[in-house]
């Protein structure tokens, strides 16, 4: 164990691994986070806490992580390099440790210019690789960037995340022998629609011996509407929505979008679970919380199997 | 070069609204090449300013001149007699901001203002468009990169491959600005160089670039 997070435990029973997301609100509220939080507990065995995502203030993500373990919930600390340079990602996770967070997800970041304060001046001291580089030395030398002994070593399980859709497409895999070289124990995907694409991606990471090396955990998110999924079409980059999807939930009620969304995440699931490599789901429903236990259930993963 | 640009005219007329005459000088350096503060900018500047007073009723004096350099003693030096001779309210630069700043550094009661915004270090694409191509980072390792820049062109300055967001040869930020971690990629595959591209590139070190603080070069040997 490198942790003993109960995700990294999961794994290691040769479970298959269900997590969650939850973004933080652009507020104080601590209810909010206990409203949302609610349903994701039991169904998953750890929740993404996002950091400032798409680049909008909202409530810090180490906060909210210690909420979720006030919860029963464990948390996966997301962490961009967007907002801070060495010296404070360092300190934030130290501080995470000392919290009882276990899991660390170590990102880019969005670009602020999506974000609601784009004349921000961003830091990126050091990219995400460099970020797993960190947690991984910081947990096995008990060592700071600059060699520095910690007086008290943290214990993290490393995740990241890979975009399998981004360009190049020929690189992505690279890029993900990268994060494992970097130090990286369990990787999300981006959402997966293009499912023919994404066979071809973790083909490519099965015959370089990858999916041995860390956890991959394929990212769902259910498509609420065809508003949304064209929304994601067109508008997220590295994204890669086909038009069958967009067909299919067009072809039934208005009002019946989202179970149709649903019913197409189930199936996902089911397909991913086959695939030799793919270690777990990550089901990112955005603004849709009450909704992942009929995810996770529909696919047949509930109730979550117990480790010790 | 340091690519530059003129400040809007109403930022400019803002700037003078109290003055009745002015001194405005130009660089025959890189704001000449990037056709932004050259003698042929000067003169423009200049008449677009003179028009705008005189439709408000207040004309304003002008005096133009455009030195070898604005980044060079020798050569403000030359602003020494007109200066002294003319009592002008206030010097106006057309160099990139080392222009005025030597200006004020040299002449201490004068009062300086730029007109241009200073942009970036880059060149010319084509005939009226420039990038940027480096950030001055102050220790060069474009070589590791198929000799493409990262830290300037990346607009995450990451070291180790393109992000999420590279779509169709294009970063997340725009469909105009090219994803440089795509063009280093089709580089160093046209090298036989991608494996090196797997390779962790670790912490870069700052303390070369603007965060080690305001830099200097010393050359003792030129030194006199």
């Amino acid at each position: 164990m490198k942790a003993g997070s109960h995700l990294e435990k999961m794994f290691a029973a040769g479970h298959f691994a269900v997590t969650g997301e939850l973004g933080p609100p652009r507020g104080a509220d601590a209810g909010h986070i206990h409203e949302k939080a609610k349903y994701l507990k039991g169904i998953v065995e750890s929740v993404n806490v996002t950091d400032n995502q798409t680049a909008v203030v909202r409530m810090a993500s180490m906060a909210v992580c210690r909420l979720l373990l006030d919860m029963g919930i464990e948390p996966n600390l997301q962490m961009v390099c967007r907002d801070r340079n060495r010296l404070a990602i360092q300190a934030d996770l130290l501080g995470a440790s000392a919290l009882g967070i276990k899991n660390v997800l170590c990102l880019s970041g969005d670009h602020q210019k999506f974000g609601d304060h784009p004349q921000a001046k961003n830091v990126f001291d050091i990219d995400s690789m460099q970020l797993i580089a960190t947690c991984k030395k910081l947990r096995d030398e008990g060592k700071l960037i600059n060699d520095h002994e910690c007086e008290g070593v943290p214990q993290y399980f490393i995740g990241a995340a890979v975009n399998p859709f981004a360009d190049p497409f020929d690189f992505r895999v690279t890029r993900l022998a990268k994060k494992i070289k970097a130090g990286v124990d369990f990787l999300q995907t981006q959402c997966i629609y293009n499912m023919e694409k994404f066979r071809t991606y973790i083909q490519q990471a099965n015959d370089l011996g990858l999916t041995e090396k860390c956890y991959i955990m394929a990212g769902i998110t259910p498509l609420k509407s065809v508003g949304m999924a064209r929304y994601m079409q067109k508008f997220v980059p590295g994204l890669d929505v086909p038009e069958d999807y967009i067909e299919r939930l067009k072809g039934v009620d208005k009002k019946k979008q989202g179970d149709e969304g649903i019913k197409i995440a189930i199936e996902q699931i089911q397909e991913v679970k086959e695939m030799k490599g793919i270690a777990g789901v990550h089901v990112m429903a955005i603004e849709w919380e009450e909704r992942v236990e009929e995810i996770v259930s529909g696919a047949g993963l509930l109730p979550r199997p117990e480790v010790s | 070069m340091v690519v530059a640009e003129s400040k809007p005219i109403e930022e400019i007329l803002a700037m003078v609204a109290d003055f009745d005459k002015i001194l405005l000088t130009g660089c025959k350096g890189c704001v000449t090449v990037c056709n932004a503060g050259g003698q042929k900018e000067v003169g423009i500047l200049a008449s677009a300013l003179k028009i705008a007073r005189k439709k408000e009723g207040r004309e304003i004096e002008i005096e133009e001149i455009t030195l070898e350099r604005q980044c060079d003693p020798e050569y403000i030096d030359q602003l020494e007699e007109p200066i002294a001779k003319n009592n002008y309210d206030a010097v106006l630069s057309m160099a990139c901001s080392v222009g005025p700043q030597y200006i004020a550094n040299r002449y201490e009661d004068t009062l300086v203002y730029p007109c241009l915004n200073t942009t970036f270090i880059g060149g010319a694409l084509e005939h009226g468009v420039w990038a940027e191509f480096c950030q001055a980072c102050g220790s060069c390792g474009i070589h590791n990169f198929g000799a493409l820049c990262p830290i300037a062109r990346c607009a995450k300055s990451l070291l180790n491959g393109p992000c999420g967001g590279s779509a169709g040869g294009k970063c997340e930020i725009s469909p105009e600005t090219d994803c440089v971690w795509h063009l280093i990629y089709e580089r160093m595959s046209r090298l036989g160089q991608l494996d090196k591209m797997a390779n962790v590139v670790m912490f870069k070190d700052w303390t070369t670039s603007r965060d080690g603080g305001p830099r200097k070069i010393v050359r003792e040997d030129l030194k006199q």
